[in-house]
């Protein structure tokens, strides 16, 4: 009836059972506070169910900032365990140590960088290309649940059973049945495939939205330069993302139905796996690096109140990464012997990245120069991004040249190589995208002596936490040891690395100050004027935070930096008579077939094969409804929009 | 509400939606196929795809499923010309033809497995079931979509929206006609040669 | 006064920390930078020289950043401010230029270097190179001397200035066979067979580590790769061979059983063909060994080049 469920499968150890007890805690308390408070209505209509662009945003950025935070504690259990497990036990044993590292991975890639990603991307996109929503409001909510999904997934994982021991990739044989025969495998792969499928849908989303949905006059080129970094992040979502869900597939088919992919017998391959999986995985990161290109392309002129340098070049640029990232994979593994032709091939694609990455720091620069430069916190998170990023980028070069690869390989050198670009990149990129749009998305201005403090923590926080890991790789210490040998010398720097992750987290705590600080005095800190930073793009052209329809009138657009062209000629848009505008109805189906998608997984990770297919046919049921309802959209008319738009404040 | 579906006619942002989905759900089939390349020769001492596979079988499947593709052109144009029964008729033969294919393809499945040749025997067979098997579940999908459609204009006649999700059917069933004839040339004739 | 502290704390900093760190390193042995053996001197010798490299981009891009960002702070009105000026050809060809002659030179280094130090490759010597068949377990180290008729479990023994060519395979989940004091790694897969050709330049016991996770005992899959003299090579070979330890198919099944930190252990060889018969495991038992063996090193290369 159960499958392999027992009783068996819930912890029984010290630190999994506080985690797992204080995760059940923290979700009984929201359901007791909001049975409390009578909120369990309100969220249900004006939040979970809602398809307006804006809110789904918030969403993500929420789950993002939640799942941050669990990855967080998860790297501080890594660090406290390495600095003391000098021929120590530390505070974990070898197996937890495996299911951290792994969660650690995979929660801080698909659930805290990819749901910032989508979160600002949906809160902003649609509004710097004058649409009213996206394309599909609907495969929009699908696709946010389907992430909560996955996210629910992991985190169950935590109380009910075990995760992945095999990292955040999960290398077969090691991911197989015969090594890993537990559901922590099942978990990792379920979790993924449910989230990187709403990942998939947001893709062809969001490239549907920019091609159709841009305001009348925005031809390409006259695009901002962030809906062009999305653009092509969206393209390289929609080759990537399938290779993974095949991937993934391939994987369960392997450990559930006795497949034989990827097993060491039988005539499978695990080679094959490292292949697919980075063909998907090498893409992925700079899906993740490109959107915060495109932020640092607005914030750079705004704050430098100058035109973005180098336009056309930055577009072709982010065009030729994106190229270039999917004839690289094999620069994760030179160390398998493949021939010296091709690890050279692969080494020398991999540094030709460099060029164009390089070109846009420079056209950055090149914005600053002659320039008015205000460092509020975007500028900072900037100013941070510039110094870590390239010293990542150097360290990029050279372990993509195979012969100092092979010295380099997954020693604790290659670990601070991509925290440098994650961190510094993505990271850095997306705070500073969340500083420079929160008074769009809230209607109030944060504190910017906070936000600067924040941001010097995570720089240098940064800075003392993966120089040592730098110098421990090239000691001879690989990624993810549980313990070493107090004769290796490793324990200082091991040290030295804790006290830098603690600076990050006092970062953390004082952009959690930050935003406590926001919220309690907003009404100090309202943004009247809806362009609190004197912008030169279309969000900042409507209200902060924007009305629900976005646009009274779809604005018409003349050139690049539309709005600041206003701005300075004076002119305003041409009073255009109000027309009805069609704005989707709220529902909740899309959370309903996610939470089917949610039972499914589970079941599947459970091998309980009834549930598997109750759910599954439940799900289909919910989308037949969804496609059987014609009436999907409500009217504003004209008259009413004109009476919204007369309360309105105005600038 | 008129107005509403009258736009939602205009936009044709969901074919072109589904025209990129299916760009995507290309690149899925392109992994499998890469993976069967790969692993054809996997055999693991088992028979190989020569051995086991009917060519006139899989052509029978193949001219079947073209056949259900020409008839869902048919109703394609019968639909332009606002022919609601003719479209009913050829949408209703695209399923029977889809599921004559889909019942061919079962039952060459079962009878490799009675053989004892099933997914488990070796990595060649276990990219041979999830190949053709994927391509199985999104026949499946369509036949679900055609029903669906055909309920759809029975209840509710060929308005805007049916005459769209018709033509996104339409779409669909070509995809897969074209995934089949990937399969047929690289599983069936390359693997008969060799 | 405040605003120059602003830019004179970050240098200040950053300096702090090389400084701290160079304190720190000094007479400190970094396996990478400090390497005992032919094939991780060239690798650190390439290490620097990328490095090198890269600092004609990294040091120029710094100093731009911080001289831009005091020089066009919002407070000096002095400075020349152009906010419509957002291209030029001069300029941006010679940033496209300049790194893709970078890139060019680095290419050919890289084209050089990975056939000369290609892990495939056998090393130049005069004299007879050293076989070793290495083997990853559950969680240690089986190595085989096919020559010698001996075998180890977490040591690897062998002669100074003699070129080693290590065989790598696994019965186990992947592994990495690294030795980082001798150079670059190379991963062990089941039922194929990898190669890692080293040279130790100098007598001494060097650490030997797997460096992909294999499983809950991985952290403690440690050897030692020691170099000796030649004679001293010989009189271990010795020792081996008369420990009264046999390593029998049977042994060998004991020693496949996950273990954790396992001390060294020295055997002669009681069965032929052991690493074979190991690979075969993983191929199907009916048919031909000679045969199969063989099409297995066609099937290693031909997926490898794929």
């Amino acid at each position: 009836m159960l499958g392999r469920l027992t009783l068996d499968a819930l912890p029984s150890e010290p630190i999994t059972i506080g985690g797992a007890v204080m995760m059940t805690l923290s979700f009984l308390g929201i359901v007791g506070l909001l049975l409390y408070f009578k909120k369990t209505k309100w969220l249900w209509k004006n939040w979970l169910t809602s398809l307006d662009h804006k809110k789904i945003g918030v969403m993500y950025i929420v789950v993002a900032v939640v799942m941050l935070l669990r990855g967080v504690a998860d790297a501080a259990m890594m660090r406290t365990q390495q600095a003391l497990a000098a021929d120590a036990p530390g505070i974990v044993h070898s197996d937890m140590f495996q299911q951290v590292f792994s969660a650690h991975g995979t929660i801080m890639i698909f659930f805290v960088a990819m749901g910032l990603m989508f979160g600002i991307i949906n809160l902003i996109l649609p509004l710097q290309i004058g649409a009213r929503d996206v394309a599909f409001p609907f495969l929009n909510s699908v696709s946010f649940w389907l992430f909560v999904a996955g996210m629910v997934l992991i985190n169950i994982s935590l109380v009910i059973g075990e995760f992945s021991t095999a990292g955040w990739l999960a290398y077969p044989p090691l991911s197989g049945l015969e090594y890993s025969p537990g559901v922590g495998v099942d978990y990792w792969i379920w979790a993924l495939q449910i989230a990187g499928i709403g990942s998939l849908l947001s893709g062809v989303n969001f490239f549907v939205t920019i091609i159709k949905k841009r305001a009348p006059g925005m031809t390409m080129m006259k695009m901002p330069m962030f809906t062009w970094s999305v653009l092509i992040t969206m393209v390289m979502i929609l080759f990537a993302f399938p290779i993974l869900t095949a991937t993934l597939a391939m994987l369960a088919l392997d450990r559930t139905m006795g497949m034989h992919f990827f097993t060491s017998s039988f005539g499978g391959n695990p080679m094959m796996y490292i292949n697919l999986i980075w063909a998907w995985g090498h893409p992925e990161v700079y899906i993740l690096i490109l959107p915060a290109f495109g932020m640092f392309s607005e914030i750079v002129p705004v704050f430098t109140r100058k035109r973005l340098f180098g336009y056309a070049s930055m577009a072709f640029a982010l065009g030729s990464i994106a190229f270039l990232s999917f004839i690289v994979w094999l620069h994760h593994f030179f160390t398998m012997g493949a021939g010296a032709n091709v690890n050279a091939f692969f080494g020398i694609m991999t540094m030709i990245i460099a060029i164009p990455t390089g070109v846009k720091v420079f056209n950055w620069l090149f914005t600053m120069f002659r320039g008015r430069i205000t460092f509020t916190t975007p500028m900072v998170w900037f100013m941070g991004f510039i110094f870590t990023f390239t010293i990542g980028g150097l360290t990029g070069v050279l372990l993509a040249v195979p012969a100092i690869d092979f010295q380099m390989h997954n020693s604790l050198f290659l670990v601070a190589h991509f925290h440098n670009m994650i961190i510094g990149g993505v990271v850095f990129g997306y705070f500073a995208g969340l500083a420079y749009w929160f008074p769009k998305i809230t209607g109030f201005k944060l504190n910017d002596q906070l936000g600067k403090a924040a941001a010097w923590c995570w720089v240098i926080g940064f800075a003392v936490a993966f120089v040592p890991l730098y110098i421990l790789g090239m000691m001879g210490a690989t990624r993810r040891l549980d313990h070493y040998a107090v004769s290796t010398g490793w324990q200082p720097l091991f040290v030295i690395a804790a006290f830098g992750g603690l600076i990050i987290m006092t970062g953390i705590c004082l952009q959690i100050l930050q935003l406590v600080h926001g919220i309690w005095f907003r009404k100090r800190n309202l943004d009247k004027t809806g362009d609190p930073w004197d912008g030169r793009t279309l969000e900042w052209s409507t209200t902060s935070p924007a009305p629900f329809y976005n646009f009274a009138t779809i604005p018409k657009i003349h050139s690049r930096d539309e709005f600041w062209e206003r701005k300075q000629s004076n002119s305003r848009q041409p009073k255009h008579e109000y027309q009805d505008i069609h704005l989707p109805k709220n529902t909740g189906l899309g959370i309903m077939i996610a939470a089917m998608s949610l039972i499914f997984g589970f079941a599947i990770v459970w091998h309980i094969w009834w549930l598997a297919v109750v759910s599954l046919f439940v799900a289909i049921a919910l989308l037949l409804v969804r496609f059987s309802d014609d009436d999907t959209e409500y009217v504003v008319t004209a008259e009413d929009l004109a009476k919204l738009e007369g309360s309105r404040r105005y600038a | 509400m008129n107005k509403v579906m009258e736009m939602q006619r205009k936009d044709d942002s969901p074919l072109f939606g589904l025209w990129v989905y299916l760009m995507t759900d290309g690149m899925l089939f392109a992994s499998l196929f890469a993976t069967f390349a790969v692993l054809r020769n996997s055999t693991f001492g088992g028979p190989s795809g020569a051995e086991l596979f009917s060519l006139s079988f899989a052509l029978l499947e193949t001219l079947i499923l073209l056949t259900s593709s020409f008839t869902i052109g048919i109703a394609m144009w019968f639909a332009h010309q606002r022919d609601v029964r003719a479209v009913l008729f050829w949408v209703g033969l695209t399923f029977i033809l889809g599921a004559l294919f889909l019942s061919m393809e079962l039952q060459e499945f079962s009878h490799l497995v009675q053989e004892g040749q099933s997914w488990r025997q070796s990595a060649f067979l276990s990219s041979f079931f999830t190949l053709v098997g994927t391509h199985g579940l999104h026949i499946i999908a369509g036949l679900v979509w055609c029903a669906f459609v055909v309920l759809q204009i029975m209840h509710k006649g060929l308005d805007g929206i049916r005459m769209k999700r018709l033509a996104m059917l339409a779409m669909f069933w070509h995809f897969l006609d074209v995934i089949w004839i990937f399969i047929f040339s690289i599983v069936y004739l390359l693997g008969g040669i060799t | 006064m405040k605003k120059r502290l602003k830019i004179v704390l970050p240098i200040i900093f950053s300096l702090g920390i090389v400084v701290v760190f160079g304190i720190f390193l000094r007479g400190r042995d970094i396996a990478v930078i400090h390497p005992a053996g032919t094939v991780a001197e060239r690798q650190k010798d390439l290490l620097i020289f990328a490095t090198l490299l890269g600092m004609v981009v990294i040091i120029p891009v710094f100093a731009m950043t911080i001289f831009f960002a005091w020089r066009y702070r919002e407070g000096n009105k002095k400075a020349n401010y152009q906010p419509e000026w957002s291209s030029n050809n001069l300029l941006e060809f010679i940033w496209w230029g300049i790194p893709i002659i970078i890139i060019l030179i680095l290419s050919v280094v890289t084209w050089q270097s990975s056939h000369e130090l290609d892990p495939y490759r056998p090393l130049e010597s005069e004299k007879k190179p050293v076989t070793i068949q290495v083997v990853a377990l559950q969680w240690k180290w089986l190595f085989i001397y096919p020559e010698q008729d001996i075998a180890t479990v977490n040591l690897a023994q062998f002669p100074e200035d003699t070129p080693v060519n290590f065989e790598i395979t696994s019965d186990a989940p992947m592994n990495s066979f690294w030795i980082p004091k001798l150079g670059g790694q190379v991963y062990a897969m089941n039922g194929m067979v990898t190669k890692l050709h080293l040279q130790a330049d100098e007598v001494g016991e060097y650490e030997g580590v797997s460096a992909n996770i294999s499983g809950e005992g991985f952290a403690g899959m440690k050897f030692v790769a020691k170099a000796s003299s030649q004679t001293e090579f010989e009189e271990w070979v010795k020792a081996a061979k008369h420990s009264g330890n046999k390593l029998t198919l049977d042994e060998y099944d004991k020693l496949t059983k996950p273990s954790k930190s396992n001390p060294a252990a020295l055997y002669s060889l009681a069965v032929d063909n052991l690493r074979d018969s190991i690979l075969d495991k993983y191929m199907r038992h009916n048919s031909d060994k000679e045969s199969k063996s063989q099409n297995m090193e066609q099937i290693n290369k031909h997926e490898m080049h794929h």
